[in-house]
């Protein structure tokens, strides 16, 4: 394990210039760049309009806008285009796109993912899809601030989960362009998982066998999994969706002689699957992140590898409890309900693995470690509140209420979205070759979690007394709990704004970056920061990834650097 | 020679598959060894071919659902309107191809190129052969009128009487509880002129009779198309089968060509698309790309094709052999 | 096919040095013949009458044709067995979810209510 010296020369930022270098890219690394220009791009678009629902849902009749048909429509509009781009631009693809792409192969010591034009073509796949979302989204401005009608692109109303016959009878004319831009970004989320799996399998060096891996890449083995086996029957609704609503083909619409009932087996076969492809990278990040800040070995490796697994095979079997309220029968109601229960266990596992991993450890309370810590108390009640969900008697009662809002966005959001920003600022350092400024990133943390726990806690209770989702208006009583979320939502906007101001910073003023910040073992910190273009000068030899006692501090500076004396022997900790 | 710059969409960026002198011309920098990159490859397609079966098999659970809760009507329609011959020669055309393939991928292992380029022609004979057959097949239910959705004159929105067309009438004279009616969402200017018309309207909900033309209903437009021109003999027992068929069954009868057409057409789609592929291997290996080395493109296109036949072996029991 | 070509490679059926084994002709033709005798005589059960059995006659046909395919024409039989383990993993989850579907849309048929509609257009048989 040897360190390459900074990189004077050039890096991958550096090594060729120009438009068409980026654009035509194979470098795994630029293309993790090229989709966080875009992942985060919808994020913030997807951002701004749940800060125009908040700010909408301040009174319990609609304030914003005096007609009152407008209103309805805009709030519409505003729910469907926030959750459609929120899940399928930004959750699915962001840590395994951006950072997966960036790290997989740096962590498996090879130069690149298995098939990188394959890579490329994911991102266009990403591109070509947001452009189709890009366009429902231009539509709905153009009609509702100009009262332009272009074909098809009248905005999106029936929700991110396009339901039907609503969505293929009455909705607005948006869900065809918005459902191939669903379609196609699914694409780019197959190949990157058959890219993922290939190069996990293939790429290894000699002495990483499986147990010796980073459990990032055993969490990204996993989503990839599901990627495969769960997306292209999200293809295959989305096709007979629109030709449905295009050549009536009576499948899913009674009126025709379909089911609509099994439109929702079929999309949420794949939905469900689609939010364990967002949670296990997520976990992953967390598992690198904690044990990396606490300067320990990961407690329980064997565990966490084997839930990684365990929680993508059994998310396969508990879609139908989105359909509790639905019309599915009671034989099935039971059957999901109990396999719902099976699927907290793994995620439970994970949860004490990583306390077990904080404890004793040497905690450096830098801000991937804030976010960090901050998933694991918000992921635990996202989790425990799934319970209740999944229980068939009580999800009668909070199906479709602001529970289940209040729910998922603690653990997309609360678990995710944190995990993403925990893992964007671990390796931030390793992308850019900066160091970002520490303490504006723990008050943006601090901010974040404080601003996120106003917005959704006070929407646990809201629900449990029954407040509808997706409902426009709401009855007085709830005003109160609707403040607090709004004044939370725009706690949690300037936190978010703050991250930002604080990368920008760093990427333009940042000091050096030493190759390995924080101590870290796998194998992305045995190359300098920025890596060169090829990732390693030299080839490094696999190791145990968290044998953390390979590192101590550097003394002329700050990072770490290799310890002189040989490694204690770590005691087994698998 | 680069045989990649066919394929490679960066080939003009030099520095994405650079090679080191003396290397072998077909290895990516980021592999270690031919062997690897092979291993690769082979795996990344059989994971694709995964996320087919995958895709195939949503297909499958609607038909399978339809055909479940609905069995005579798939009978019925199976039995009326496909043609177990032409099914049954479209089955011996693939599993043909597929026999052609197979040698193919062992000749070109064994760098027999004569016998390579032999069996990708003959494979692509069988591909085409099938999709001949396909286009006769369509050209006939176009024929009969039982096309898909709205052309299929099983449909409830065939002659494009579609209710979703036009803006259902403010007060609608008759109940249609089946149909919620809002209006709707989008009422421009151009659709305020539409359909108060209310014997445009499709009747929705009748009422207890259940009769068609109830008396003070709005009867149903009169169909526009003439009675296919197949024998006289042959449609008067499909009337009869249509009559026996209850009520919800003739209602559903375009389910089943929605399945046939949706299955066989996506199907028909990755045969094409089988075709280039093996017309592109075809044009390298006239070229004298492969070796025992290197025939990794013949490998992964012969795999997708042998999937292309799995999938048409599950179909045409399930759509022609239906009693 | 030249006689000492395909005498050759039959006598040597054993790995390649660089891709391992290629498939012999005479099984390639051999599984070929039961493909087509499959395919006859698939076409042959749909004309008897067994019911319900006929479905899973058919399918269980199907199925071996398909493996037949796998097996010898994919080369899973040489190759190793972990594409084998993909193949069977995705009809594995699409089974599962054409199976629970089907259950569901099984069990949930009595409790649907048929509303009196209008037929279609008496459309001409």
């Amino acid at each position: 394990m040897s360190e390459a010296p900074r990189s004077q020369a050039t890096n991958y930022l550096t090594h060729t210039r120009g438009f068409k270098s980026w654009a035509l890219t194979l470098d795994h690394k630029r293309i993790g760049l090229l989709y966080m220009m875009f992942v985060l791009s919808a994020f913030l678009l997807a951002g701004i309009f749940a800060m125009l629902l908040r700010t909408f849902l301040l009174t319990p009749k609609p304030w914003m806008i005096a007609d009152p048909e407008k209103a309805m429509r805009f709030y519409n509009n505003m729910f469907s285009l926030h959750g459609a781009m929120m899940v399928f631009m930004f959750m699915i693809p962001a840590i395994p796109a951006i950072l997966g792409n960036f790290v997989l192969p740096m962590m498996l010591g090879a130069k690149d993912v298995a098939f990188p034009r394959l890579n490329l073509l994911s991102f266009y796949f990403y591109f070509v899809g947001a452009m189709f979302f890009t366009y429902v989204l231009l539509g709905g401005v153009l009609r509702a601030g100009f009262d332009l009608h272009i074909p098809g692109g009248m905005g999106l109303d029936t929700g991110w989960t396009f339901y039907t016959p609503y969505s293929t009878a009455k909705a607005e004319s948006g869900v065809i362009p918005a459902t191939l831009g669903a379609f196609i970004l699914g694409f780019s989320s197959i190949l990157t998982g058959v890219n993922f799996v290939t190069s996990i399998h293939t790429l290894r060096p000699k002495g990483m066998t499986w147990f010796r891996m980073p459990l990032f890449l055993w969490a990204l083995y996993a989503t990839s999994v599901i990627q495969i086996l769960a997306t292209p029957v999200l293809a295959i609704t989305l096709l007979l969706l629109v030709a449905e609503r295009t050549m009536h083909i009576g499948i899913f619409d009674p009126l025709l002689g379909g089911d609509p009932i099994l439109y929702q087996h079929f999309f949420w076969f794949y939905s469900h699957p689609a939010v364990y492809i967002m949670i296990l990278p997520a976990m992953g990040v967390i598992s690198e992140v904690i044990s990396v800040h606490s300067h320990k070995h990961i407690f329980g490796y064997n565990f966490i590898a084997y839930s990684s697994i365990a929680l993508a095979l059994l998310g396969f079997l508990v879609w139908g409890h989105h359909l509790f309220a639905a019309g599915q029968s009671n034989l099935a109601n039971s059957i999901f309900s109990l396999l719902t229960f099976s699927v907290a266990i793994p995620s439970a596992v994970k949860v004490f693995n990583w306390l077990g991993t904080m404890y004793k450890g040497s905690i450096h309370f830098t801000t991937p470690m804030f976010f960090a810590m901050g998933f694991i108390m918000l992921f635990t009640i996202g989790g425990l509140t799934g319970l209740f969900l999944g229980a068939l008697a009580t999800d009668i009662h909070l199906h479709d209420t602001y529970f289940v809002v209040a729910h998922f966005h603690y653990v997309m959001m609360g678990s995710t979205l944190f995990a993403f920003l925990a893992g964007m600022y671990h390796w931030f350092p390793k992308m850019s070759g900066k160091m970002y400024s520490e303490n504006p990133g723990r008050i943006a943390a601090v901010l974040i979690f404080i601003g996120f726990n106003l917005t959704f806690f006070p929407q646990f209770v809201m629900g449990a007394h029954g407040a509808p989702r997706r409902w426009a208006t709401y009855p007085p009583e709830f005003q109160p709990y609707h403040v607090a979320s709004t004044l939370g939502a725009y706690l949690m906007g300037i936190g978010l704004v703050t991250v930002g101001l604080n990368w920008l910073h760093g990427l333009l003023r940042g000091r050096a970056a030493p190759a390995n910040p924080w101590g870290g073992n796998s194998l992305e910190w045995h190359t300098s920061s920025p890596p060169p273009y090829d990732n390693f000068a030299v080839e490094p030899v696999a190791d145990d990834p968290y044998r953390m006692s390979n590192w101590e501090p550097d003394p002329t500076g700050e990072g770490w650097i290799p310890s002189k004396q040989p490694p204690e022997l770590e005691p087994a900790e698998h | 020679m680069s045989t990649t710059s066919t394929t490679n969409l960066a080939s003009g960026i030099a520095h994405g598959l650079e090679r080191a002198p003396g290397h072998d011309p077909h290895l990516a920098h980021h592999f270690h060894s031919p062997e690897q990159q092979y291993r690769s490859a082979k795996l990344g397609m059989w994971v694709f071919l995964g996320t087919e079966i995958l895709m195939f098999g949503g297909l499958f659970c609607a038909y399978a659902i339809n055909r479940h809760n609905h069995p005579l009507v798939f009978s019925f329609a199976a039995q009326s309107y496909l043609n177990v011959g032409l099914g049954t020669l479209n089955t011996l055309l693939l599993i043909t191809s597929s026999l052609t393939m197979a040698w193919g991928v062992r000749a070109a292992q064994l760098e027999q190129r004569r016998v390579l380029i032999t069996c990708l022609i003959l494979t692509l004979v069988g591909g085409a052969g099938f999709l001949v057959i396909k286009a006769i097949e369509y050209q006939a239910k176009w024929d009969e009128h039982v096309w898909i959705g709205q052309w299929n004159r099983y449909n409830n929105d065939y002659n494009d009487e579609s209710p979703y067309k036009e803006a259902p009438p403010a007060q609608p004279p008759s109940p249609t509880a089946a149909v919620s009616a809002a209006p709707e969402a989008a009422p421009s200017s151009s659709d305020a002129n539409k359909a108060t018309d209310v014997s445009k309207v499709k009747p929705r909900y009748i009422g207890p009779t259940g009769l068609a033309n109830a008396p003070g209903q709005p009867s149903a437009p009169p169909a526009a198309e003439a009675p296919p021109a197949s024998g006289a003999e042959m449609d008067q027992q499909r009337a009869q089968r249509y009559r026996d068929l209850s009520a919800g069954d003739q209602w559903r009868v375009s389910t089943f060509f929605s399945c046939y057409f949706l299955m066989t057409g996506l199907h028909g789609l990755h045969v094409v698309v089988g075709i280039a592929l093996i017309s592109w291997v075809l044009l390298r290996s006239l070229r004298g790309d492969f070796s025992s080395r290197y025939f990794t493109p013949v490998d992964l296109v012969g795999l997708y094709w042998h999937l292309v036949d799995m999938i048409w072996i599950f179909l045409f029991p399930l759509f022609y052999l239906i009693r | 096919m030249s006689q000492a070509e395909s005498q050759a490679s039959a006598a040597a059926p054993a790995a390649e040095e660089d891709h391992g084994p290629h498939a012999v002709p005479r099984a390639l033709v051999a599984v070929y013949v039961v493909l087509v005798v499959c395919t006859g005589l698939t076409v042959g059960v749909s004309r008897i009458d067994l019911g319900n059995f006929n479905i899973w006659v058919c399918l269980l046909i199907a199925v071996i044709k398909g493996s037949l395919v796998a097996l010898y024409f994919m080369h899973l039989r040489w190759d190793s067995p972990f594409y084998g383990i993909v193949l069977i993993s995705a009809f594995f989850f699409a089974a599962l979810f054409i199976g629970l579907a089907l259950l569901d849309s099984h069990s949930y048929q009595p409790i649907i209510k048929p509303t009196p509609m209008a037929l279609p257009q008496a459309p001409p048989p």
